[in-house]
């Protein structure tokens, strides 16, 4: 037993996988599987070091701890203060650090086409950085779906199931018709005036970020008034996964278009337009739709994948 | 401007595209998608090498239309160059040498998501090692951090979940603090590209405005520190790389933390400058946890009664190399820190891929008790993971000796005798302990079994894996064959890094 105390601590022995009784057979029964792994992690919460240990650690944690997290709060405050005694206070002139932002403002519409100069900023000066922020979306939702994603491996088939049905008996979301239409009503208006912000990006406040975050709460409560089942109908993972690695190739391919004639000296005939119109400041509007859509998508895939472990139907229902 | 000049950007984007497209195919084509598109950024990387050794300038790259102030830019040196060609060779030979064992650990219908994120690192990697912006540098370490966190949890274990949530704990404190850094430094300076930074740093610092740049790049250290692996916050690694597939064990001992080092050296001396950052207090406390990390590290690496924790632990102590490297300053010392940041790559790489064909003839376990004799059983990765452990002791001939030569080298000429023993002293003892856990596994796995009857039983193959694919014979072979290339041919290299030092502030 303390051998198998020390190699759990050791990382070697996990209680959670590969059981020593499993390793007789991949073919045993899962309830028997279930039992095994819940014995074993209980035997180990049962040993006397192992409670001898815990009861060292919350020892530990109680005291040392938060004297430490103290000390350390404490100290980075005190620097910090001392820090800001020796910057530009707040409020006052740094010429230093406004030329950039002047610029930004001064030139912006004129350099840009754009009336929203966070718009220019973030999708025309400084488009790259916003090429990879929208990669960190995608990076997040790729990382979820990894680990959250139904399959064989993190899958109790029978249990998740017997859930399903159990959650579907007691909570039909698909057949309340006061929520159906108060999903419905609500959802349709948010969806509305996501578009309204994706669209009104380089005109005035808004863009892609906070309409895609706006569009995909939309989804998210059509998704949780109609039921899974509406929304598989026209979401499905194919598509969803089609339509968010299509708005990241069109941004790819935009920007690096961009990118590739500027850093070359070349002209890249993209028209500016009036600023002010609906269809100006050269790709800024494109680029916001895109940026909504990976957001929109992001959202609605985290919460798809948290609450039922995939998005959308199979892919054989399609 | 010469077409090779548009390389760095078309690897990132080529990267890019190719980890979008990955969502969409099978497995299997996703794998070989992954694997040109590494091949294509090593040959554009090797051109940029080329061009600029040849041209003896950087060059800077403009993103869009706005110029340096104003835009985002790529600038290209023959230092990064070699980063990058260096840093893309290493992930070829991770993919490859750890494939067999993603078919395995990853589920079936994951295997092109986890390609995805292998895709979104090179470009992550990629853009660190390249760009001229702080800023775009925080973006694509969250990017980094991210898909390191995918790449430990790709593998659905209880551990790995643990792992990656750990890691991921850690390094958001660290991303976190780097993100204050770069605040600080923009309310400082008013810039968040390189170079303008630095000649608003230069003005502050002959104003005598010290104190707010050097909290601040206490800040920014820290946070890179403590993603990289600095020592007191090296405890994360044994279950990151001890638990996760081989690949991504690879991956994140010998590139991720790197990728990091090398953006943290990029701001010493392109923002602050070696003129400046050489009179600050802070790179002594680099050279110190540096040091303290090298003797650390190793010490828990004795205590380690598994193979690839052993492993992790010793990352802990070549981290402290460079760290220490980067401490001594100078010419010689960047140098040699960086050239330890190739060494560590190609070995530590090819450690984390041998390691588990090890396991595989020892009854899937990593324990050294197991693995007793494991070497013969498994002959080839015996000889390859004999040859990764003699670099890491530093046997002449292969890579590791050169570091520990270079690194005394670099603390004689800075000239300070109590330096240079002190250097001395924890190179010694460094090398002393990394001596009694490596030779002591190189000692075991060609032992006999104490007890016969489990020569027989454990000698059984699981038959999961097959003993040696090509494919891993090649990553090996390339691997140690690096390894090789930098012990022998060490000046090749180390003049390499000094030419692109000479330009990359």
């Amino acid at each position: 037993m303390k051998d198998l105390l020390n190699r759990w601590l050791d990382g070697e022995f996990d209680a959670f996988e590969r059981m020593p009784e499993l390793q007789e057979g991949y073919d045993i029964s899962l309830d028997r599987k279930h039992e095994l792994e819940r014995s074993a992690a209980e035997r180990i919460e049962s040993l006397p070091q192992t409670r001898q240990i815990a009861e060292k650690e919350r020892k530990a944690f109680h005291l040392w701890y938060v004297i430490a997290a103290f000390a350390c709060c404490l100290t980075l405050a005190l620097v910090f203060l001392y820090m800001t005694a020796h910057i530009t206070a707040y409020g006052r002139e740094n010429p230093r650090a406004e030329a950039i932002a002047d610029r930004y403002i001064e030139r912006g519409t004129e350099e840009t086409g754009a009336v929203n100069a966070v718009a220019g900023m973030i999708l025309d000066y400084r488009a790259f950085d916003t090429l990879g922020e929208s990669h960190v979306l995608f990076t997040a939702l790729v990382v979820v779906m990894l680990m959250l994603k139904l399959d064989e491996t993190n899958t109790r088939k029978d249990r998740e199931d017997y859930y399903r049905v159990r959650f579907e008996k007691y909570y039909p979301t698909d057949k309340d018709p006061i929520l159906r239409l108060a999903g419905t009503l609500q959802g349709s208006f948010i969806l509305l005036f996501g578009i309204y912000i994706l669209l009104n990006g380089h005109l005035g406040p808004g863009g892609g970020f906070s309409g895609g975050a706006v569009l995909g709460t939309g989804l998210i409560i059509l998704a949780s008034s109609l039921g899974d089942a509406d929304i598989d109908h026209f979401l499905t993972e194919k598509r969803f996964r089609v339509f968010t690695a299509s708005a990241l190739i069109f941004y790819i391919l935009a920007k690096g278009y961009v990118f590739f004639s500027g850093a070359n000296g070349l002209d890249n005939h993209i028209p500016k337009g009036t600023p002010g119109a609906i269809l100006s400041a050269g790709l800024i509007l494109p680029l916001d739709i895109a940026v909504g859509v990976i957001v929109a998508c992001t959202m609605f895939g985290f919460y798809s994948l948290f609450r039922r472990g995939g998005i959308g139907g199979d892919e054989t229902d399609d | 401007m010469d077409f090779v000049c548009n390389f760095p950007l078309l690897s990132i984007l080529l990267c890019m595209i190719s980890c979008v497209l990955c969502t969409l195919i099978s497995p299997k084509q996703a794998r070989r998608l992954t694997f040109g598109t590494e091949i294509a950024v090593l040959a554009m990387s090797t051109a940029v090498l080329a061009f600029t050794l040849n041209t003896g300038k950087p060059f800077t790259y403009v993103l869009g239309e706005f110029p340096a102030p104003w835009g985002n830019e790529l600038r290209g040196g023959a230092l990064e160059a070699l980063m990058a060609t260096a840093f893309s060779a290493v992930l070829i030979c991770c993919v490859l040498g750890g494939q067999d064992y993603v078919r395995i650990d990853v589920d079936g219908s994951k295997q092109n998501l986890f390609y995805t994120l292998v895709n979104l690192m090179t470009s992550a990697l990629m853009a660190l090692v390249w760009t001229n912006d702080m800023f775009t540098g925080y973006v694509f370490v969250e990017i980094l951090t991210l898909s390191s966190c995918g790449l430990i949890a790709a593998r659905e274990t209880g551990r790995t979940t643990l792992a990656a949530v750990r890691y991921m704990v850690m390094n958001l404190l660290g991303s976190g603090l780097f993100l204050l850094g770069v605040v600080l430094m923009y309310a400082l300076t008013g810039h968040l590209l390189m170079v303008p930074a630095h000649e608003a740093i230069t003005e502050i610092a002959a104003e005598g405005g010290k104190v707010p740049l050097i909290f601040t790049l206490a800040v920014m250290t820290i946070g890179l520190g403590i993603k990289s692996g600095l020592f007191p916050s090296y405890f994360w690694m044994p279950d990151t790389y001890g638990s996760s597939t081989p690949t991504g064990a690879a991956i994140l001992s010998s590139l991720v933390s790197k990728g990091y080092i090398f953006l943290l050296l990029k701001i010493f001396l392109r923002v602050v400058g070696d003129e400046i950052w050489k009179d600050l207090p802070l790179r002594w406390v680099l050279a110190v946890l540096g040091m303290a990390g090298m003797v650390a590290g190793s010490v828990t690496a004795i205590r380690a009664r598994n193979i690839n924790r052993m492993a992790a632990y010793s990352s802990a102590a070549q981290i402290g190399y460079i760290y220490l490297g980067i401490g001594i300053g100078g010419t010689a010392g960047y140098t040699v820190a960086l050239f330890q940041i190739l060494v560590h790559a190609v070995t530590k790489s090819l450690l984390f891929i041998t390691t588990p064909r090890l396991a595989a003839v020892s009854g899937e376990s990593l324990l050294f008790e197991k693995l007793r004799g494991s070497g013969k059983r498994a002959k080839n990765a015996g000889v390859f993971f004999t040859a990764a452990a003699l670099s890491m002791v530093g046997i002449p001939f292969f890579a590791g000796f050169s570091v520990k030569l270079f690194m005394a080298v670099s603390a004689a000429e800075y000239g300070n005798p109590a330096v240079f023993a002190g250097v001395m002293a924890v190179l010694g003892i460094s090398s002393v302990l990394n001596a009694m856990y490596f030779i002591r596994t190189v000692v075991l796995i060609y032992a006999d079994r104490k007890d016969p009857a489990e020569t027989e039983a454990g000698s059984v193959t699981s038959g999961k894996v097959p003993c040696g694919s090509a494919t891993y014979y090649a990553a090996s072979v390339i691997l140690v064959l690096g390894n090789l290339f930098l012990g022998l041919f060490a000046p090749v290299s180390v003049n390499m890094i000094r030419q692109g030092l000479s330009m990359f502030q």
